[in-house]
């Protein structure tokens, strides 16, 4: 399933970073602590968090993640979606909280 | 911690500089002051201010008016989220008598409604000091938080905890590369005071030659201990 495929089915908005809606997602990480995120997501996954640093992307792009989605309606700082378009790295938004939008991405990705 | 205990702990220890960083709070800051003059201690004024992020960040200020500021600005900017006193305990402000003279209604320990970036800016744009606080703890700190130091901080120094070894923080700084390192006790309690300390070899005790130190000018410097 590619970027593109989860934005329609889970209804999320598209702050920027376009160029990688065709990056292929092998699963999910929530998580709002970056040094977790750093040691323990693996690449491909799309990455659900309230953070919305600009290290953020650079931690993103380190680790080769398919997108990121900000929940609760957060936007992205403007120095963080600069980069992220830079970047090609997807950055993603819901009014959903963490728990629900993780449920919907797993039974999305498991089905 | 009572003001005239912390003095005198300070006075034990033999130091010469120590730093008032109430949690989201400049509130006791002046009344150390003034009592450690008297002692011939010298107050870095300021807060351990929780960030959006919920990096934790220390902040000194030179005077009265600047700390005024800074204090509406933290009042402006903390959720109001109450404080629970049968799980924090009581938020007191004290007088010089050690009489309450007031009580913090919310939460000093939540996180300001603002970004790291913003607070930096906003300590700076008052001719303040900006530091990371104890940056290798694996929480409320910047490394825990963020990641690792963002190459654009302005900072003046990072802050190692107690037990920390300064090599051991240098792969989380990027571009940072010539940033003082100073390691405090971070004394939540009296026993805690003047357990580790830094040096600074400045002409005399004031802010400015404080600020000359951390960044390494005219011959000034700092070091661990």
């Amino acid at each position: 399933m590619q970027v593109k495929d989860i934005i329609k089915a889970l209804e999320l908005k598209i702050f920027g970073g376009n160029q990688g809606l065709d990056r292929e997602i092998t699963g999910g990480y929530t998580s709002d602590l970056l040094s977790d995120v750093m040691g323990y997501a693996e690449n491909g996954k799309i990455w659900i968090t309230l953070q919305t640093h600009k290290n953020v992307i650079a931690i993103a792009s380190l680790k080769d993640l398919a997108a990121v989605i900000l929940i609760k309606g957060n936007d992205p700082d403007p120095d963080m979606l600069v980069q992220a378009i830079e970047e090609g790295i997807p950055v993603l938004g819901t009014n959903e909280e963490a728990f629900e939008i993780t449920g919907k991405l797993f039974n999305l990705l498991n089905h | 911690m009572s003001p005239a205990k912390i003095i005198e702990k300070a006075l034990e220890k033999g130091l010469d500089i120590i730093g008032i960083t109430d949690h989201n709070s400049t509130r006791h800051c002046k009344l150390i002051s003034k009592l450690a003059a008297t002692e011939g201690i010298f107050v870095l004024m300021g807060a351990e201010v929780t960030t959006r992020e919920e990096v934790h960040c220390l902040s000194f200020f030179e005077n009265d008016d600047q700390l005024l500021d800074f204090q509406a600005y933290l009042e402006a900017h903390l959720p109001p989220i109450l404080n629970d006193t049968k799980k924090f305990g009581y938020q007191v402000v004290i007088d010089e008598d050690e009489q309450i003279i007031d009580e913090i209604e919310f939460l000093l320990i939540s996180a300001l409604n603002q970004s790291i970036d913003q607070i930096e800016q906003k300590v700076h744009s008052l001719g303040g000091i900006f530091i990371p606080a104890h940056i290798d703890r694996p929480s409320y700190s910047i490394t825990s938080q963020l990641g690792f130091i963002p190459a654009d901080l302005n900072i003046d120094a990072i802050e190692i905890s107690a037990s920390c070894k300064a090599e051991s923080v240098l792969p989380f700084i990027t571009k940072q590369k010539d940033v003082s390192i100073i390691r405090n006790s971070d004394a939540h309690y009296e026993d805690q005071i003047g357990k580790v300390f830094t040096t600074f070899e400045m002409e005399h005790r004031s802010f400015d030659e404080v600020k000359l130190a951390l960044h390494r000018m005219l011959g000034r410097n700092t070091r661990i201990v």
